[in-house]
């Protein structure tokens, strides 16, 4: 079939462009904006080169955050991600408990984040709290709100209540697509249990997995509302997360101009990493030539 | 390697079965001897998955027992009974390289590492992979892949019996022959009890020394190529074996004669006074036209040439007959007949084929 060129067909994608520009290029360019230049109020601003990324890099608050930021995604997809492969693992195949079990799991995924954050905040409290107050009573001494090794427990375990089902529901629908041929023929082949997941259930699931651990990993690095509502960055700022500090840094402090460089920044990393996630695991996929 | 012996077996899906109807797999007493090679042949539904999981272990059957050697297995698991086998999909472990796939079954049972390396290469020779052998088996094709299923069956010297549940299906025409041919030779050599499911009569005839047809949960008849031809036991036999298969016409039949719509046919043998629905079954390849003359009256409706001979559609007052014709008869226009050689008539009653008198009750 022979194309004509019509150079007006470009026309037929401006309401996309123009949707775009409004809900991504322009603030985004605004933020850029900020983070090149300085004001001393009444909307008069001068450029300030890139003096706001200097600072900001030279930052240790901010090198803190990112430290904490990288070691709480860290730990929790350390945790989420063979948690939920054991969980799907374990889960019933088929009949009304397997779909008991999905409704039951999908729960914490619907709750709205402050109220994650709220729940957690009344439940490890040692005066009120359900947990706090039973762990007290056991005579453990856990006070999420002056330890700081206490309040990264509570925090993880509260990603990990509330996310690890997500994992659990994508790595379940991995298993799910798996024939039975697959696991008659380990039968047939006599393949341990170990075997039929390291070669069987493993590799069938990857695809899912990579999008479980993408995700869980962008959520956790951008995480802000949990740790807001329990612990607000404390005690000190041993939970002062990056979008917890740039938050402090934009309101807190008002100031625009670091904030912005701050943020772009902030994305350039998440950016960065979930590029090299992605490009790592799909060179997994491909390692498949002639070695 | 061992006599497989299935008695009294029987297997429903559901949990309470209570009519004939609710069996996927009718009752059926056979035994498959050892070392012989079997096709299971039927059309999709009819059991055969059925019976073949059941041989394997993959399924409990509902009633009866099977035996390896007079040794009952009905209830041991898949692993040990020590049978392998092929898949209708292919399944290969992709992480693995095919080397590694078809060494799996050996390694998983302890095999010396030395045996496993010849082994495999040997095996790897066999099916047409050995400059492979060290890729992933992720991103080969499908049939590479059934190759490798396949591979992974025939690895082990030591099994009971190799089952293959329609191994060819994806793998194309000019593949199919060689693997087939070479399934066959790998039957001469080692001489497995071997038994092949399949609804491709093609592939059943040219693998099997023996030919297991079933229909509808039920087994109607076992032999060798040449008897389902010559004398299917069951209109289906008929019907399915054969390209076209047998016609099946409507009679009354007495002794040595049927009368069709009204017309006398001479048979050779005697068939005394069968009761119920009687029919009379002849193949296209002893089905004879005639110009004008004697026999009975059909109009040709179609001609197909497929090469070899030619398949003539006729229409015999309302009922389609066809026929076989060699290449380069001529074939009449227009008033013609047919007749059928006596030697190709068998007669049914109820679907069932009727003994003539005289024959020997094999």
């Amino acid at each position: 079939m022979n194309k004509t060129v019509n150079q007006k067909a470009w026309f037929l994608i401006l309401p996309v462009l123009v949707l775009v520009g409004f809900s991504a290029v322009i603030p985004l360019m605004t933020v850029v904006n900020y983070s090149i230049q300085d004001t001393f109020g009444n909307n008069v601003f001068f450029p300030a080169g890139l003096d706001w990324f200097r600072d900001t890099l030279q930052s240790d608050r901010m090198w803190g955050s990112l430290k904490r930021q990288l070691f709480f995604s860290g730990i929790i997809l350390a945790i989420e991600v063979p948690l939920g492969i054991y969980v799907a693992l374990n889960m019933p195949k088929k009949g009304f408990w397997a779909s008991f079990c999905l409704v039951v799991m999908s729960l914490p995924l619907l709750i709205p984040w402050n109220v994650v954050g709220t729940i957690w905040q009344i439940f490890g409290r040692v005066d009120i709290g359900l947990f706090g107050h039973t762990l007290a009573a056991m005579g453990v001494d856990y006070n999420y709100t002056q330890d700081a090794v206490d309040a990264w427990f509570t925090l993880v375990l509260m990603d990990v209540w509330h996310w690890t089902s997500l994992v659990a529901l994508l790595a379940y629908a991995g298993l799910q697509s798996i024939p039975d041929a697959y696991y008659q023929a380990a039968k047939i082949d006599q393949a341990s249990r170990w075997k039929v997941f390291r070669y069987i259930e493993l590799p069938k699931m990857q695809g899912v997995l990579m999008i479980a651990i993408l995700l869980r990993f962008m959520d956790s690095f951008m995480i802000y509302t949990e740790p807001f509502v329990v612990t607000g960055g404390g005690p000190g700022s041993s939970t002062n997360f990056l979008s917890i500090d740039l938050v402090n840094v934009a309101l807190g402090q008002m100031d625009l101009g670091p904030a912005a460089a701050y943020s772009i920044m902030y994305y350039l990393v998440i950016l960065l990493i979930s590029y090299v996630f992605y490009t790592v695991m799909t060179n997994l996929d491909k390692r498949d030539g002639v070695k | 390697m061992a006599k497989i012996t299935l008695s009294n077996l029987a297997h429903s899906y559901l949990p309470n079965p209570t009519g004939e109807d609710d069996y996927a797999l009718k009752e059926l007493n056979h035994d498959w001897v050892d070392g012989e090679a079997y096709a299971l042949l039927g059309s999709s539904g009819c059991g055969k998955s059925t019976l073949l999981n059941i041989i394997s272990g993959l399924l409990r059957p509902s009633r009866g027992r099977i035996l390896f050697n007079e040794q009952d297995v009905t209830d041991a698991p898949t692993a040990e009974r020590n049978i392998a086998q092929v898949f209708q999909f292919p399944v290969v472990y992709d992480t693995m390289t095919v080397r590694d796939n078809l060494a799996f079954p050996l390694r998983n049972r302890g095999a010396d590492a030395a045996y496993v390396q010849q082994r495999v290469q040997q095996i790897g020779r066999m099916i047409g992979m050995e400059a492979e052998l060290d890729r992933k088996a992720r991103g080969l094709t499908a049939d590479a892949k059934q190759k490798i299923s396949l591979g992974r069956g025939m690895v082990r010297e030591d099994v009971n019996a190799l089952l293959f549940d329609e191994p060819l299906t994806v793998i194309d025409p000019h593949m199919k022959w060689e693997l087939r041919t070479q399934l066959k030779e790998l039957h001469h050599e080692f001489g497995h009890t071997m038994i092949y499911v399949t609804h491709d009569q093609t592939e059943a005839l040219t693998f099997a020394d023996k030919v297991v047809v079933m229909y509808d949960g039920r087994v109607v008849q076992m032999g060798t190529p040449q008897e389902l031809f010559e004398r299917p036991e069951h209109t289906f036999v008929g019907y399915f074996i054969g390209s076209p298969g047998m016609n099946v016409i409507g009679a009354t039949v007495k002794n040595t004669s049927a009368v069709i719509s009204g017309q006398e046919i001479a048979l050779g043998n005697v068939f005394g006074d069968p009761a119920g629905k009687v029919e009379l079954g002849v193949r296209p390849e002893f089905v004879r036209i005639n110009e004008g003359g004697e026999g009975l009256p059909a109009r040709i409706s179609r001609v197909e040439d497929v090469g070899r001979h030619k398949i003539v559609r006729l229409d015999m007052g309302g009922s389609n007959v066809d026929a076989i014709v060699a290449e380069d008869a001529t074939i009449p226009a227009d008033g013609v007949s047919v007749t059928f050689d006596p030697a190709g008539i068998n007669i049914y009653s109820d679907d069932w084929r009727v003994a003539p008198v005289g024959e020997d009750a094999a």
